[in-house]
């Protein structure tokens, strides 16, 4: 059974259209992530599911049901929401109640509740205190309590990792994890972050200018992108895209791409039934780029490049080389120890079986 | 050998350079204050001098008496309008109107503000404009149209009819003040409580409410000394016992049967002044500070 259905789904603030024609479903238990860039409708398609919003037109089921004009405390939803919004008046533990009060929950199911949850998030010694009075990961940790204590049909949030450090974001994204994997409740997350998104979801959900870019598995959603945006997006550094051609060459097509003064041949992946003189967008992941040692010359899907190194950038657990590529910058991946040197021209191995093709016009994959 | 001064951070100069700013500064602020404070004062001493002395040295000038029968004279004997019951009356006139105007008229700019910034509907923007508007219109402009509804309604003359009149003024103010407060809570809150269950009245009960002291304090004194201190309404729709304080003042010099009672009249002034000067006193650092605090640090 869906635990969320969009049909059809569009939005619209006075004449400016924020969300076109959305099609998205959770399966009960999925974790369904929305990822894209500020302003593609993400966090308003969030509202509207959660019935902050309102629907311009479309239809939204919640668990079967039919919810664009039902109140927001009648969908059996829960939310986190990025600023947390924490009442700053109430204790921790009237933070949690008050969604139950409202509800009329009697007294003893109220504390049983507050005690479940403040143990699984380990915030049972804070349930006295005010939220100015806690850290950042420790108002995050409330707002998820006030979420769980409901135990609704879908979980929804909002950005909840975007408030804290770095190093925190990390560790409550394996505590998301974790919990979701202990509850395994349907739940809807919007982020920015794409590493968030590939980490947390069961499926993706990608958005650009308010329209759907692609909804699938993670793996399938950043090993074949549906086009070059979703392929830009996803993953740091980005994918490189060099505009090449079509051409025949050793007796069956072959991909030209043009390197400063001349250009390079490349194996045409597999399975692709590309025609002399059509032209191409070649999108090559950074890791999809190591040295040619020329052992591996032999394979049909390895092709070289030969690229001078321009800039290397180590992080420690890699080096970042930028490359050039006639007007383009190509960058790469290297293990620290197999990092090349600013200036010395590099023989580059391009994994062509792990490349994609996208259409120029459409920016479609092929 | 110089005493070595602390560090200031701060010090753009040597230390006799800023004496002298600090000097320049100060010593003019101490004369406005001073002449600011100088017939408060005047007020002050003429209350305890007996008649004839005042008459003899005149009123401006040191005091050789002390009496502080001008006092209870003012409050409960002194002859106004034909009675003799001194001031008592027309004060507790003045808290009759100004208490529940005070309080209903914050009540309702509370939900005023809480409505129009948290509950928005098409025109609510509009809306409020045109009642701010009521902060920059004149009280004479009103005066007739208020006089036909006091009229009509049986109230003129009445303590309700002047509660009714500064509620209705008021709420422009307390409107105003509320609303840009409540503007600067997050919506956030508002729309956790919504998924939460709660409602309206449940939300401004427990997230609003419990959130706004400091501008409610502001509100409370901004009206309390506005409308005791009004003298226009007072003076137009209540006459003789029926008065404010501030309106029955006026009674009281004009009273031209007997010679003129400056001490009793400085009493009364100062009686007059008091609630106000009080609640400032107590709650005047409440009113700056909820003026300059926003409603979530």
């Amino acid at each position: 059974m869906a635990s969320l259905t969009v049909r059809n789904l569009s939005k619209s603030f006075g004449n400016v259209e924020v969300l076109k024609g959305i099609d998205l479903e959770a399966e009960t238990g999925e974790f369904v992530v929305l990822v894209g860039p500020s302003g593609c409708g993400k966090s308003t398609l969030l509202a509207m599911i959660a019935g902050l919003e309102t629907i311009t037109s479309g239809e939204i089921a919640i668990g079967g049901r039919v919810v664009n004009h039902v109140a927001p405390k009648d969908r059996d939803i829960a939310m986190v929401f990025q600023s947390y919004a924490l009442y700053p008046t109430m204790t921790v533990r009237q933070n949690i109640t008050f969604g139950m009060e409202s509800r009329g929950v009697p007294r003893p199911v109220q504390d049983e509740a507050v005690a479940r949850v403040s143990a699984l998030l380990k915030i049972d010694q804070l349930l006295h205190r005010k939220p100015a009075q806690l850290s950042g990961g420790q108002r995050q940790r409330v707002a998820m309590g006030r979420a769980l204590v409901r135990d609704p049909l879908l979980f929804l949030f909002d950005e909840p990792l975007s408030n804290l450090d770095a190093k925190l974001r990390v560790e409550m994204r394996t505590e998301i994890k974790k919990l979701y994997k202990t509850l395994g409740k349907t739940t809807i997350y919007v982020t920015h972050d794409q590493v968030e998104a590939m980490t947390l979801a069961t499926r993706i959900a990608v958005m650009h200018q308010g329209r759907l870019q692609q909804f699938d598995e993670p793996g399938t959603v950043y090993g074949r992108p549906a086009n070059m945006f979703v392929a830009g997006f996803m993953g740091s550094p980005a994918m490189n895209f060099l505009p090449a051609e079509v051409v025949s060459g050793e007796g069956q097509p072959m991909i030209a791409v043009a390197v400063g003064s001349g250009r390079a041949l490349l194996p045409l992946p597999a399975d692709t039934r590309l025609q002399p003189g059509a032209r191409v967008v070649l999108g090559v992941r950074p890791e999809h780029l190591s040295r040619h040692d020329g052992q591996r010359a032999g394979r049909g899907t390895i092709g070289r490049i030969d690229l001078p190194v321009e800039v290397v950038e180590p992080t420690g657990a890699e080096t970042i080389v930028v490359l050039r590529a006639g007007e383009r910058e190509v960058i790469a991946r290297f293990e620290p120890d197999a990092a090349p040197k600013e200036g010395e021209v590099v023989p580059l191995a391009i994994d062509m079986g792990r490349a994609c093709l996208f259409d120029p016009d459409t920016e479609r994959l092929i | 050998m110089a005493s070595v001064a602390a560090y200031d951070p701060l010090a753009t100069s040597g230390s006799w350079r800023r004496t002298q700013a600090k000097l320049l500064v100060y010593i003019p602020l101490a004369i406005f204050a001073g002449y600011y404070l100088l017939p408060f004062v005047i007020v002050i001493l003429n209350s305890f001098r007996n008649n004839e002395e005042i008459f003899q040295n005149g009123l401006i000038s040191l005091p050789t008496s002390f009496d502080i029968t001008p006092w209870f004279t003012a409050w409960n004997k002194f002859c106004v309008g034909g009675t003799c019951e001194g001031i008592a009356p027309n004060f507790y006139n003045s808290l009759k109107m100004t208490i529940p105007a005070t309080i209903i008229s914050t009540a309702i700019g509370a939900i005023n503000g809480y409505v129009l910034s948290k509950w928005r509907f098409r025109g609510s923007e509009f809306l409020f404009g045109a009642m701010t508007l009521g902060v920059f219109m004149p009280g004479q402009m009103v005066l007739l149209p208020w006089a036909f509804i006091l009229g009509n309604l049986g109230l003129t003359n009445t303590i309700a009819g002047l509660v009714l009149i500064h509620t209705v003024q008021g709420i422009s103010f307390t409107t105003l003040f509320c609303r840009n407060y409540y503007v600067n809570i997050p919506d956030d809150l508002i729309k956790a409580a919504r998924i939460d269950g709660a409602g309206f009245w449940r939300i401004f009960n427990r997230i609003i409410l419990p959130l706004s002291p400091p501008i409610l304090i502001v509100t409370v004194i901004w009206q309390f000394t506005g409308i005791w201190n009004d003298f226009l309404y007072g003076v137009i729709f209540s006459s003789g016992r029926g008065q404010p304080i501030t309106a029955a003042l006026i009674a009281l010099s004009a009273n031209g049967t007997t010679v003129r009672e400056y001490n009793i009249m400085s009493s009364a002034v100062i009686i007059g002044a008091l609630p106000p000067l009080l609640i400032y006193f107590f709650g005047g650092r409440y009113f700056i500070r909820g003026l300059t605090q926003g409603a979530i640090k």
